[in-house]
């Protein structure tokens, strides 16, 4: 099967198109709403959104590439991510990371065998005065504690287990 | 120690009202400053806003008045505003309370700046990590176009304002403000020489005023309370307030809302609540990762532009990070190398090669494999970045190196003649 946009996304980058005076300009916010509805920006993915916006397919993956969000591998269900910069270090992030580890089974980089979580250690969140910071998909968690995190990661485990498998990005953690 | 005066012109995170909401904002009297923009008229806006000398709040510390007087008046192409919400040097956190807690006050700053300069354009560019704050920003616009604040008419007047949320997607060099124009034109993120200046040759070649969040979100009350007010919170030619972030090792991080000028150690000591476990500084970060780190003995200035340029610092973006004794340096400059490292984009060679070789160096210092020449080799490769690179970021992961060095070689030394990292029975402070 070929891969298409829904019409819900192709109604939403036509309106991205009209905020900008160049075809190029809509390519970012293109590729989340690509990412929104496939997961992953693969070859295939950069090819379709290189046709919807009649751009050169080198120029997607130009920039495609050079953005760390843009997954290019498959991401676990719930993608933690704990900052690790100096506000958070000071404020013992290495320890949430060692029981995020630990809860989850992976280390960071890593997703788990069933899928649903993926372990990621990233810079400055923006949440320094919260420290340590974590981040599950779009939601942050602020002052996060090792205890906290375990409890945090059980919870998921359950809401999993309680429903049915939404779509990917869905899920908000 | 002399208390802190605080404010809450800007922050006003404790009054219990929901500013997200057009409706609450408004009765605050919010927009109300548009209006006597309008009454004002562009020349007198322009002018008080230099008059207000209001200090560029992303870090470079340019005066926004004299920067918006540089856009050309005649010329027959767009202009657009373009604001840097994209927060990323490691200790800043303040442009997120505007993003998640008061939206409309940074809209009311991009509207009266874009009827100042002739703007019909205006985009937002805020970090991709910042989906709620995405989210939040972008209902305020939709709340904005439904009451006639946003579109064809701002607020029944003949200007024209359309504002646009852009995301970004990982990227701590786009918040350099020609890589987001790069960005914002859908390319990677690689910063372009100056000159043109944005004002003259920015965002789609055309004429481009860029401010940090912060800095618009002072335009509504410099307008509304006038420029002399405004001067009056702050210092000559450093006016108003402005929000200070404290994070690391206090017993109350967070941001406050203080005077320009007010005094650094006061607002570790007095808003902060102090060291955490009571225990003494050993080192400040003033102004964000990438301002030269100071010793307890430094920290004794007032929080201006030129206050921290005394000390051999920077102001950057008044974010502090406060490091306790008994925490090792080293570690401290080894998770802000690496993060530079990380983030050079990778178009000049001196910072594409240097700060992953910088990063390595201290690596082997940390894990106690460094011989002592290697100190100054590590000086030397830091000497080698800044100022031979086309952005700033060369100089953001040179400073760091130079100031830790220099001012806790000792440290640097200690794990050299050890063969170990000496603090590693020295646990940080709890919290
Ligand atoms: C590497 C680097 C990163 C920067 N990151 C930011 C940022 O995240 N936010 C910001 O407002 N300014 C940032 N700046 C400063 C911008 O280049 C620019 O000076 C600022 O957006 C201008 O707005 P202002 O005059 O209102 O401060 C950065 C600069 C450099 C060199
Ligand atoms: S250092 Fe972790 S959020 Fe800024």
């Amino acid at each position: 099967m070929t891969l298409a946009f829904s019409d819900e996304s192709d109604e939403e980058i036509a309106r991205i198109m009209k905020r900008y005076p160049t075809r190029l300009a809509a390519l970012i916010p293109t590729l989340w709403v690509a990412q929104h509805e496939f997961g992953t920006v693969t070859r295939e993915v950069m090819e379709l959104v290189a046709t919807r916006l009649d751009l050169p397919t080198a120029k997607v993956i130009t920039t495609a590439t050079f953005y760390t969000m843009f997954n290019k591998k498959p991401v676990g269900r719930f993608h933690v991510q704990v900052c690790k910069n100096i506000s958070c270090y000071l404020r013992r992030s290495d320890d949430v990371t060692a029981a995020l580890k630990d809860a989850i089974g992976v280390g960071p980089g890593e997703t788990t065998a069933d899928g649903l979580f993926t372990l990621s250690e990233v810079e400055c969140l923006a949440a320094c005065g919260r420290a340590p910071a974590v981040q599950v998909n779009k939601t942050y968690h602020e002052w996060a504690t090792p205890e906290g995190m375990r409890q945090l990661v059980a919870d998921l485990r359950a809401s999993v287990n309680a429903a049915p498998m939404p779509p990917p990005e869905a899920h908000d953690g | 120690m002399a208390e802190v005066k605080t404010y809450n012109y800007l922050l006003r995170q404790d009054d219990g009202k929901d500013y997200r909401e057009l409706g609450e904002y408004r009765a605050a009297g919010g927009y109300k400053a548009v209006l006597k923009a309008v009454r004002l008229g562009p020349d007198a806006v322009i002018a008080e806003m230099k008059k207000a000398s209001v200090r560029g709040r992303g870090g470079a510390g340019f005066p926004a008045g004299i920067k918006w007087g540089f856009v050309p008046k005649e010329t027959d192409k767009p202009k657009y505003l373009v604001v840097n919400a994209d927060e990323g040097e490691p200790g800043t956190f303040k442009d997120n309370y505007f993003l998640s807690h008061d939206p409309h006050r940074l809209i009311e700053g991009c509207i009266i700046c874009s009827m100042a300069l002739g703007i019909e354009t205006c985009y937002i560019y805020i970090r991709g990590e910042f989906f709620e704050q995405i989210d939040t920003v972008t209902r305020a616009i939709e709340q904005c176009y439904e009451a006639g604040i946003l579109g064809e008419s701002v607020m029944r007047t003949d200007q024209k304002l359309d504002v646009y949320v852009h995301p970004g997607a990982g990227a701590y060099i786009c918040g350099e403000e020609t890589a987001l124009l790069e960005s914002l034109e859908g390319k990677p993120g690689q910063p372009r020489l100056k000159p043109p200046f944005p004002a003259v040759v920015g965002a789609f070649g055309c004429p481009t005023v860029i401010n940090n969040v912060e800095t618009l979100a002072t335009v509504p009350l410099i307008v509304e309370h006038g420029a002399d007010w405004f001067v009056g919170l702050g210092v000559e030619r450093d006016g108003g307030s402005r929000i200070c972030g404290v994070s690391g090792h206090v017993n109350n991080p967070g941001l406050f809302e203080v005077g320009v000028g007010a005094n650094m150690r006061d607002i570790i000591y007095e808003l902060a609540g102090g060291v955490s476990e009571g225990r003494e500084i050993k080192a400040v970060i003033p102004g964000g990762s990438s301002c030269p780190v100071l010793t307890k003995d430094e920290i004794d200035v007032p929080l201006t532009v030129e206050g921290l340029k005394e000390v051999d610092s920077m102001l950057g973006t008044c974010g502090i990070i406060v490091i306790a004794e008994g925490t090792c340096v080293v570690k401290c400059l080894q998770r802000i190398s690496h993060f530079y490292a990380h983030e050079s984009c990778g178009q000049c060679t001196p910072c594409r090669e240097g700060t992953g070789w910088v990063a390595r160096i201290i690596d082997n210092i940390e894990a106690g494999r460094a011989k002592m020449s290697d100190l100054d080799l590590l000086l030397d490769v830091a000497d080698s970045i800044g100022g031979n690179t086309i952005c700033a970021l060369g100089d953001a992961a040179e400073l760091p190196v130079l100031s830790f060095v220099s001012k806790f070689r000792e440290d640097f030394a200690e794990h050299i003649r050890q063969g170990c990292c000496p603090f590693d029975d020295q646990p940080l402070p709890r919290h």
